[in-house]
């Protein structure tokens, strides 16, 4: 094996890629070899750091020090001032130096700090296009455990103890779900992982699979193992063209090392995956939407019960998880079910993966234990708002998400504290939004997003959707009155008690919200009046809203 | 072991695994319903049916939710009344409020949920989707603009037809049931059976309403007007005006089209059995002869073009007879104006059938033997009630008239035609009487009756095992037309009818026409035949003279030209 001196990590995630990796890794790789350091110097592919504002960047190790919002031409300079002469570059750095100039590494930083890696401990650390990488930071040892010392039933026992809660949305407990699969008759069972992300503001699943996509493949299997199936599908979105192609060639290796396939690792327990891409759809991230399209058909939900984990693909029982849901299960069959709940509060241990959008200082991706703070995810981790504005309000789960005030910043972060506020973890999208903004142009735009996505089966979404938009469009403009702010109301509660799916369900939530928590805002917009200056009154609400 | 529930207060005893919707029909509960249609697999699309059930943090749709032992349900609290009301005023406020003017005005489901629950405006904005209508074909028409995407029509042609030509495209808002590519019905393969509009709960499709041309008809002195009636419109028609399905009213038919002013009432019975006679014929000829065989009949339009679409590579396999609506048209212009001193280009011929397709037939290019247009205009059974009501004729108060002669005389054999397996049932009737030389002991062929989607018998003729096969609805069809063409069907003979249950089941039918309501006008159709006193098409004296006087011999020169047809491969 042989050894270097230094380590560049470039990020290779598709956030970095949009801004220009590829030539940043090409042009120091070329400088490496021009300045003769390809023997000492390794530069290699990495996953998501979290700091996607600052991509492209790399981190040289041992120090533990990244470079951000790189160009090619500023690679000349790291190589030929740090790799060759081990002088910082200040200039490129961002983490803050001390009085000294000494640098404190990276995983010192405040950003890194309150977070706690479970998911994504191998991202940003290995390569994830090599499976030796995975291998050698532990990988694979949960499979091999399992298939070695467990039954079935001690794995959904474990993970079942661990109190894992699906991390899609709903939260359902995973123990429970694998259970339920594993007892429902049927000849073939599926594992089916749901990488179908499509909230806006989300890209977890994205950077998980990107940075890690054999910590799926081991998850996967378990998930196998445990329920009786012997095949599994990746559903992943189809713009996800990076994680498609880093998963199907895990998939390959893992294949080629006996760790998917016939009789593996010379168990009595054979499992295979593939990829299924996504056609675009939003509501094909509903499991039974999801199945529909596996099944070559328009992605539309089915009706409940019954549940996939009595019929799903193809009739058969089928357990639907969510990617990060899928990334927590190694680690708990290794390192146990009362370690992870170590982590985590006690209704939702374990830790969670959120996105941080809008205006926020950090915006990226980070994993920190469930109860966290609002106010410590946005000013401790994510560096607080910039341009010094003012916090005005915070979007969890996504777009149907609660809209949550200054007056929530302090509640814990976990599936029941949200639930009690209006809002939910959700896709673990987090969207903040600064003083500049109006909540009531805020949520019809939320509610756009609906009318385009609802896949237009059921009545209170099709229809619901377009007439909720409408209204907003009024009281935005200055149109509405008391009787539409009550038209919203009952709109909103037939949506969510009576739309087939999710979608439908929870599209009123941001506007429900917005109404609880943000009332005196709206209520100036029946006045005429937009305190935040951003609606256009006067103009004819249906011209506005259509 | 039956499952408790305890809807509304009342707790009743269900068979395990109803729905709510199903356990409240059997507690006399009504709740009120869109996308569900009796005959078809559960939606749970409209959401109308939503009801409460304890525990649950939803409301649940009726249709689709299982009862559980010791589930406790309301059906009409007032968060229920909520959503219903705010559903129904969603759908209101796209669809257009013109009941006035629409053809399904009565017949409505949507018009029929507002009043029931009473809703009389929508709170919501009006957004008419101004989606461009299909008026391509002879038979049908869409109003994409009134439909309320409940699918029904979808599930009908896909899955009861096994067409599918019906989808929904587009999504939100947008969503439509269209055909692919938004193309016109008239240039897919649709073959106009109007099982979608059967489907349809309100007004998106309906057939080409053709009453003005037959009003113009009868009201042009020049004009020698007949109309023929096919057999189910007899045990259907007066539904229309509040009997029961399955009414038999072929006296009160015939008299209320007298009273309309057509100066002949006719009757497809007529020739129904002389179908029989140049079929029987034709496939006693393909036996002796190798010709073709399976041979399949053709008295259905639909099925017929169906054929011509999917299977153009078999089509030597369905009967040259041409149906008894063309054989009568062809007649009626050439025999029957010939016998009663009629000039041809004088006599206009109407026919009432239980069909859409019916109106394409007439259309054909090939259906103009008689040297004219063989049957001038085609109306559906509810465009004959709307004649009859817009006519002012008391439908109670018509008294029972007879069929004029001779085109109005037949045997129970052509009534049963109505049926699926009559066709058949009429042919063996007469097969086996020609052949065997024998009578037959019993005249009814239970085997080949019935809403099975696939019958078979066998049955011994002279020295010969026939083997025949039935199939009603497109989709049964095509498991039959699959063995054809692939080489493996094992019949002599097969009787296809386009829709569920026969011609009774068909597009033109009062609405509803559901499974139940279909078995109710067969089992009429056979208390027709029951009570004829000729039974068998060979007896019957009219067609005998029709023989003798004009057309000679079965299968002779001039069936050939006036009886057969040719079909053309659509591809």
């Amino acid at each position: 094996m042989k050894y270097y001196r230094a380590h560049v990590l470039i990020c290779s995630g598709s956030n970095c890629a949009i801004k220009g990796c590829r030539s940043v890794k090409q042009a120091c790789e070329q400088e490496i070899i021009r300045h003769g350091l390809q023997g000492e110097v390794q530069v290699v592919d990495t996953g998501c750091l979290g700091l996607c504002d600052q991509g492209p960047a790399l981190v040289v190790y041992p120090e533990g020090v990244m470079y951000g919002r790189l160009t090619p031409s500023d690679v000349l300079e790291i190589v030929s001032e740090h790799l060759l002469k081990g002088r910082l570059v200040h200039r490129l750095m961002q983490q803050p130096t001390g009085p000294a100039g000494e640098v404190s590494p990276l995983s010192m930083t405040p950003f890194f700090q309150k977070q706690k890696r479970v998911v994504l401990k191998n991202c940003g650390l290995i390569d994830p296009e090599r499976i030796e990488d995975y291998v050698r930071a532990g990988g694979y040892t949960a499979l091999a455990t399992a298939l070695d010392v467990m039954t079935p039933e001690s794995v959904i026992a474990e993970i079942t103890q661990s109190g894992l809660r699906g991390r899609g949305g709903a939260g359902f407990p995973t123990g429970r779900k694998w259970e339920y699969t594993r007892v429902a008759a049927g000849q073939q069972k599926y594992v089916i992982c749901n990488a179908d992300e499509g909230e806006p503001g989300t890209f977890k699943d994205r950077l998980i699979l990107e940075g890690d996509p054999h910590l799926i493949v081991e998850g996967m299997a378990l998930a196998g193992y445990a329920i009786g199936a012997t095949r599994g599908i990746v559903y992943i979105r189809g713009e996800y063209e990076l994680s498609i192609h880093r998963m199907e060639q895990a998939i390959r290796q893992a294949r080629e090392n006996g760790l998917l396939g016939e009789g593996i690792l010379s168990s009595a327990f054979s499992f295979d995956l593939e990829v299924c891409a996504g056609a675009g759809a939003y509501v094909c991230g509903e499991e039974t939407a999801l199945i529909e399209s596996i099944e070559g058909n328009r992605g539309e939900p089915r009706f409940k019960p019954p549940y996939p984990v009595e019929k799903g693909l193809w009739g058969q029982p089928t357990s639907v998880n969510n990617v990060e849901t899928l990334a927590n299960v190694p680690s708990i069959i290794e390192q146990g079910a009362l370690w992870y709940r170590s982590l985590g509060t006690p209704s939702s241990p374990g830790t969670k993966v959120f996105t941080l959008t809008g205006n926020i200082v950090n915006s990226g991706l980070i994993e920190v234990p469930m109860g966290i703070t609002l106010r410590e995810v946005i000013y401790e981790i994510g560096g607080g708002i910039p341009e010094g504005k003012q916090f005005k309000m915070a979007q969890t789960g996504g777009t149907s998400g609660g809209c949550l005030a200054a007056a929530h910043l302090d509640i814990p972060m976990d599936y029941d504290s949200l639930q009690s506020h209006g809002s939910s973890l959700g896709s673990g999208a987090l969207l903040i939004m600064d003083d500049t903004h109006c909540i009531v142009d805020l949520t019809r735009c939320f509610l756009k997003f609906f009318v385009h996505e609802s896949c237009g089966q059921c009545t209170p979404c099709r229809e619901g959707a377009p007439a909720l938009y409408h209204l907003l469009g009024k009281v935005s403009a200055g149109a509405g009155g008391h009787a539409d702010i009550q038209l919203i109301n009952r709109l909103s509660r037939t949506m969510q008690s009576s739309s087939l799916c999710a979608l439908g369900q929870t599209a009123p939530v941001p506007v429900l919200s917005a109404l609880q928590h943000f009332w005196p805002e709206i209520e100036a917009h029946l006045n005429g009046r937009c305190p935040a200056n951003k609606c256009v009154m006067g103009k004819a609400a249906g011209k506005i809203a259509n | 072991m039956l499952t408790n529930v305890t809807i509304n207060g009342r707790t009743i005893a269900v068979r395990p695994g109803s729905t709510i919707l199903s356990a409240c029909r059997q507690a006399d509960i009504k709740v009120p319903t869109l996308c569900h249609h009796p005959d078809q697999a559960v939606k749970a699309a409209c959401r109308i049916c939503v009801v409460e059930v304890a525990g649950q943090r939803l409301l649940q749709p009726a249709c689709s939710y299982p009862v559980s032992e010791g589930m406790v349900v309301n059906t009409a609290t007032p968060a229920v009344r909520e959503a219903r009301r705010t559903m129904l005023e969603l759908l209101l406020s796209n669809h257009p409020a013109d009941c006035l003017q629409c053809p399904r005005s009565f017949a409505c489901e949507l018009q029929q949920l507002a009043s029931e629950l009473n809703v009389r405006e929508t709170p919501f904005e009006s957004r008419l989707r101004q989606l461009k209508q299909d008026q391509s074909t002879v038979s049908l028409q869409r109003i994409p603009d009134k439909c309320v995407n409940c699918r029904r029509c979808v599930h009908a042609c896909l899955t009861t037809q096994g067409i599918g030509l019906l989808y929904t495209a587009g999504r939100g808002r947008d969503t439509v049931v269209q055909t692919s590519g938004n193309v016109p019905l008239h240039d897919v393969a649709c073959v106009l059976c109007g099982q979608c509009l059967q489907a349809c709960p309100v007004g998106a499709i309906t057939e080409v309403d053709e009453t003005e041309k037959v009003w113009d008809a009868l009201s042009d002195p020049a004009k020698h007007v007949v109309v023929q009636v096919a057999p189910a419109i007899r045990v259907a028609l007066g539904e229309e005006f509040g009997g029961e399905a399955g009414s038999v009213v072929t006296g009160k038919l015939v008299s209320a089209l007298r009273l309309l002013g057509f100066d002949r009432v006719f009757d497809t019975d007529f020739t129904a059995d002389l179908t029989i006679i140049e079929e029987g014929h034709e496939f006693l000829h393909r036996l002796s002869h190798g010709g073709t065989l399976p041979m399949i009949t053709s008295c259905s339009p639909g099925w017929v073009k169906f054929t011509e679409h999917n299977y153009p590579e078999e089509l030597a396999h369905l009967s040259s007879c041409k149906s008894p609506q063309q054989m009568f048209g062809a007649l009626a212009k050439t025999y029957y104006a010939e016998q009663s001193g009629i000039e041809a280009s004088s006599v206009f011929v109407v026919s009432v059938m239980p069909c859409t397709a019916k109106k394409f037939e007439a259309a054909r290019p090939e259906m103009t033997s008689s040297g004219y247009r063989d049957v001038d205009v085609v109306l559906s059974t509810r465009e004959l009630a709307r004649m009859l009501k817009q006519a002012g004729i008391d439908w109670a108060g018509v008294s029972d008239g007879e069929f004029d002669a001779p085109l109005g005389i037949s045997t129970g054999a052509a009534a049963i035609f109505g049926a699926t397996g009559g066709v058949m049932e009429a042919a063996l009737r007469t097969v086996y009487e020609v052949v065997s030389g024998k009578e037959l002991g019993s005249l009814d062929f239970h085997a080949v009756r019935g809403m099975a989607g696939v019958k078979e018998a066998a049955i011994q003729i002279g020295d010969l095992v026939v083997n025949v096969g039935v199939a009603h609805g497109l989709a049964n069809a095509r498991q039959l037309m699959e063995q054809v063409a692939n080489g493996t069907s094992p019949y002599h003979f097969i009787e296809i009818m386009c829709c569920p249950g026969g011609c009774i089941g068909g597009g033109g039918q009062p609405i509803p026409t559901t499974n139940a309501v279909r078995e109710q006008r067969i089992r009429a159709i056979y208390s027709v035949d029951e009570a004829m006193t000729l039974r068998k098409s060979h007896q019957n004296p009219a067609v005998a003279k029709l023989y003798a006087d004009f057309l000679k011999r079965p299968l002779g020169h001039k069936s050939h030209t006036l009886l057969h047809t040719e079909y053309v491969k659509r591809g």
